[in-house]
């Protein structure tokens, strides 16, 4: 057991978390956005598998997984658009909207992979990384820090970007009105329906790469690849407060906890049913995470409640 | 009329005319064929019930309903007022009573909303600064980077304004903006007010406090069912013909209570510590003492913890520490339904919230709170008769307005709403009473009626808790004041002794609050 405390082990199981925690950081990063603009979206999970698929499939046929990257981001785009009109313009009950989406996704994605895939074939991955010399030269701080593919450092990238939007810029200042107290923001000409829809769209073109870095990492699409990091994303955007910095702080526990129990189990410390039970981990910390967090500090007053100017 | 008023300025052209407006809702006529006009440096106020039209007019004027007939021109061209932010660019502004101000972003961020591109960087500097000269000269103080969910509702109010002058409008409609405020704080809005018209700014006042109309207003137009009643100036009505104007029949406004000798304490509260909806302690150890026979009033600014102290006592909120007594008898950890048992009805502040189920029928909410005892139910069953006989009866004896007792709750006025509230809680056999915001948003004579029957109950031998912010009505009704300020007693004062400016004064803090300790 000792053997296990090496810094090869731990360097190694940190490293794959940051790589798990890349799909939670995105899809969670887009969502928090959606929420601070008053429109909670419960089908990332369904976006993150049409993105996944789209993505996988685009590789597998074309050969290039940066074009299968590509078709993530516009079919989560698109999903945006029907997001958008499904809650801003027809003012449908979020929450159950959501719902549709995942289950559209889910049922959409496995019909596509029944018809035009078939049987499991392997699709080139996304393998642009920093050049090997920079690894070699920083040791195990290098291997934790520069081995992993292009999309992980832009997806922590983001988490700046996002808190920059949110703070300094004029959407973000919009954004925020907009979740708060639409009706104020309406009075001063911030138009609500193009804000949420703005929101939208990133939220589920952010879902889109998120399925599309899942799919691209393993080069591989099953039914229900994601298996519920879509919901785990959401939670994490009331574990991180709606912040981009908590959420970034979520998603990292979240990863390192499945690479952990990954580790445990490759080390032989787990086994049989009770790996099969640690392989629950991330779902039970979901749990205990919303009931410690549920006091939902920070919660955006307006989150879930359709516009409408009846004054 | 207005000739008379413009004497020291012969000619001044109208910033404002709407002229004709009618606008129907279905079933209704919200307003029908009204005019009304506002000249630039004058407040001209407008005046009703609820459901006379008021608001829907200044929704029209604000660009949130458009008029089924009837034009609108300001400075004298022809406008069409499509969403706020057209009334906003055309230079009418409006205080809203339920502030339009997001909590979570800072003064400065509000004013900022709507002003830059959306893929611009944010500068609020220039905003600022700015934000400090419109302070400095309208005496509005605010801290530009104050949030919004800190501030008093003062403060709130001042930024709503700002908001307003920083978009350079030159005709602002304000809302019933005293309805928030203490006393002082009203003197300070007035002479802002005053500012703004020495600036030449038209407003538009509403407000239905009679006082308040006289002191500020050049010009009152009065409106009752979706019709002009009367335009008046201060100078030629009294607080009497404005009423008449509003309700159309004479309102009495002053009450005499009868002399009488008073009863044991019923209602006992001693060092009450009771928390808040943020878990902040909400009330710092209160201690109050009703008789039977007198009415107590509670005044106080909204949010002083006069709501914590209503459901403290009938154990709807969790008490920290503390006693409560009733009828003599010590109460531990109160329940709504032992505290009923004990002899003490409630009519809570919010009608439709807490005192009835608007979904229910008439008489259903009737017997709400005898519905599982004789002789409503038999047997284990509901005695359908019993419950008609009941609400008939009740209907009748309390006048309210229903079709039937079938009807939907919902579907009356608030005014007959909250006399089935009323009429559902007094009549029991309850010793006392907490009264809570009893006349809140209801039209004059149904708030009358209310007031009428408050004092049946007093000459009855009942022990009466009055929580109201409606300090007229609690002036009006009480033996005895007890003022509230966050969450302690600032004074007690008896009906003959208290005048306005002395309880305004305690309302606002003014003053030593009493310890935990004293009695």
């Amino acid at each position: 057991m000792s053997d296990l405390f090496t810094v090869a082990i731990i360097t190694a199981t940190l490293a794959s978390g940051i790589r798990l925690a890349v799909p939670f950081l995105l899809a969670s990063l887009g969502e928090a956005v959606g929420q601070r603009a008053g429109v909670l979206n419960l089908g990332v999970e369904g976006v993150m598998l049409i993105g996944a698929y789209a993505a996988y499939y685009t590789s597998l046929e074309s050969g290039s997984a940066a074009f299968g990257l590509l078709m993530g981001l516009v079919v989560g785009f698109a999903m945006g658009l029907v997001y958008a009109f499904i809650t801003v313009v027809m003012h449908a009950e979020q929450g159950i909207s959501g719902i549709g989406i995942y289950l559209f996704g889910l049922g959409f994605t496995d019909l596509l992979f029944q018809k035009q895939v078939g049987t499991p074939k392997k699709a080139n991955k996304l393998e642009v990384k920093p050049p090997d010399w920079l690894v070699e030269n920083t040791g195990r701080a290098g291997e934790l820090l520069f081995s992993h593919t292009v999309l992980i450092y832009v997806a922590f990238l983001l988490v700046p970007i996002v808190y920059w939007l949110m703070t300094k810029t004029t959407f973000g200042l919009n954004v925020r009105a907009v979740g708060e107290n639409p009706q104020a923001a309406d009075t001063l000409g911030v138009s609500v329906n193009g804000v949420r829809t703005a929101a939208i769209l990133f939220g589920n073109t952010m879902a889109g790469l998120a399925g599309a870095a899942l799919a691209l990492e393993i080069g591989f699409f099953q039914q229900n690849l994601t298996a519920g990091r879509g919901f785990i994303a959401i939670a994490l955007v009331y574990f991180g407060a709606w912040r981009p910095v908590g959420v970034m702080s979520g998603a990292l526990l979240f990863g390192i906890v499945s690479s952990t129990v990954v580790t445990l189990q490759v080390h032989g410390v787990i086994s049989g049913s009770v790996s099969s039970i640690a392989h629950m981990a991330p779902a039970v910390l979901t749990v205990i995470v919303l009931v410690v967090v549920s006091r939902r500090i920070g919660q955006p007053a307006a989150l879930t409640k359709p516009f409408t100017r009846d004054g | 009329m207005s000739s008379d008023l413009a004497a020291p300025m012969p000619v001044l052209r109208p910033m404002l005319e709407m002229r004709g407006i009618t606008k129907r809702f279905p079933g209704v006529v919200a307003n029908e064929d009204i005019d009304f006009t506002v000249l630039p440096g004058r407040v001209h106020t407008l005046l009703g019930e609820n459901g006379a039209g008021k608001s829907t007019l200044v929704k029209i004027l604000y660009g949130l309903h458009q008029p089924d007939k009837g034009e609108i021109s300001f400075d004298g061209s022809p406008v069409s007022i499509g969403s706020p932010s057209a009334a906003i660019r055309t230079g009418i502004g409006m205080i809203h009573q339920h502030f339009m101000l997001v909590d979570t972003l800072t003064v400065a961020e509000n004013v900022a909303l709507g002003l830059g591109k959306p893929l611009s960087i944010t500068n609020l500097g220039p905003i600022r600064r700015r934000i400090r000269e419109v302070a400095e000269e309208f005496g509005l103080h605010v801290d530009p980077d104050a949030y919004i969910w800190q501030m008093a509702v003062g403060e709130r109010q001042r930024a709503e304004i700002i908001k307003a002058l920083y978009r350079n409008v030159r005709l602002l409609v304000l809302d019933e903006p005293t309805a928030v405020l203490t006393p002082p704080e009203v003197t300070d809005l007035f002479a802002t007010l005053r500012q703004l018209t020495a600036d030449g700014r038209g407003l538009v006042f509403i407000s239905h406090k009679l006082n308040e109309v006289m002191e500020i207003s050049d010009e009152i137009t009065v409106l009752r069912d979706g019709k002009v009643s009367g335009h008046t100036t201060p100078a030629e009505s009294t607080r009497e013909s404005l009423a008449m104007m509003m309700v159309g029949r004479p309102v009495e406004f002053t009450r005499t209570l009868s002399e009488q000798a008073l009863g044991e304490p019923k209602l006992e509260v001693r060092n009450l510590r009771v928390r808040g909806d943020r878990g902040e302690l909400a009330l710092h150890g209160v201690n109050i003492d009703v008789r039977a026979g007198e009415i107590v009033g509670i005044v106080g600014v909204s949010g002083n913890g006069q709501r914590e102290l209503a459901e403290g006592i009938v154990g709807l909120r969790e008490i920290e520490s503390g006693e409560i007594a009733l009828n003599g008898k010590l109460v531990r950890t109160p329940t709504p339904k032992q505290v009923r048992s004990m002899g003490l009805a409630y009519v809570p502040e919010e009608r439709m919230k807490y005192g009835s189920i608007g979904e229910f029928t008439v008489a259903e909410n009737l017997v709400l709170v005898d519905h599982d005892r004789p002789p409503i139910v038999r047997s284990g069953l509901l005695s359908l008769s019993s419950i008609d006989k009941r609400s008939k009866q009740l209907v009748s004896d309390y006048s309210i307005r229903t079709p039937n007792t079938s009807t939907l709750t919902r579907k009356l006025s608030g005014g007959n709403i909250q006399k089935v509230v009323i009429a559902r809680e007094f009549s029991g056999n309850a010793e006392m009473l907490l009264v809570a915001q009893p006349t809140r948003g209801i039209d004059i004579g149904a708030a009358e009626y209310i007031h009428e029957q408050l004092l049946i109950q007093r000459s009855q031998g009942k022990a009466i808790l009055l929580i109201s912010e409606d300090l007229d009505e609690v002036m009006a009704l009480s033996d005895r004041l007890v003022v509230m300020y966050e969450g302690s007693i600032m004074g007690r004062i008896s009906r003959e002794e208290a005048t306005i400016e002395q309880v305004g004064l305690l309302m606002s803090g003014v003053g030593e609050p009493e310890g935990a300790a004293a009695g």
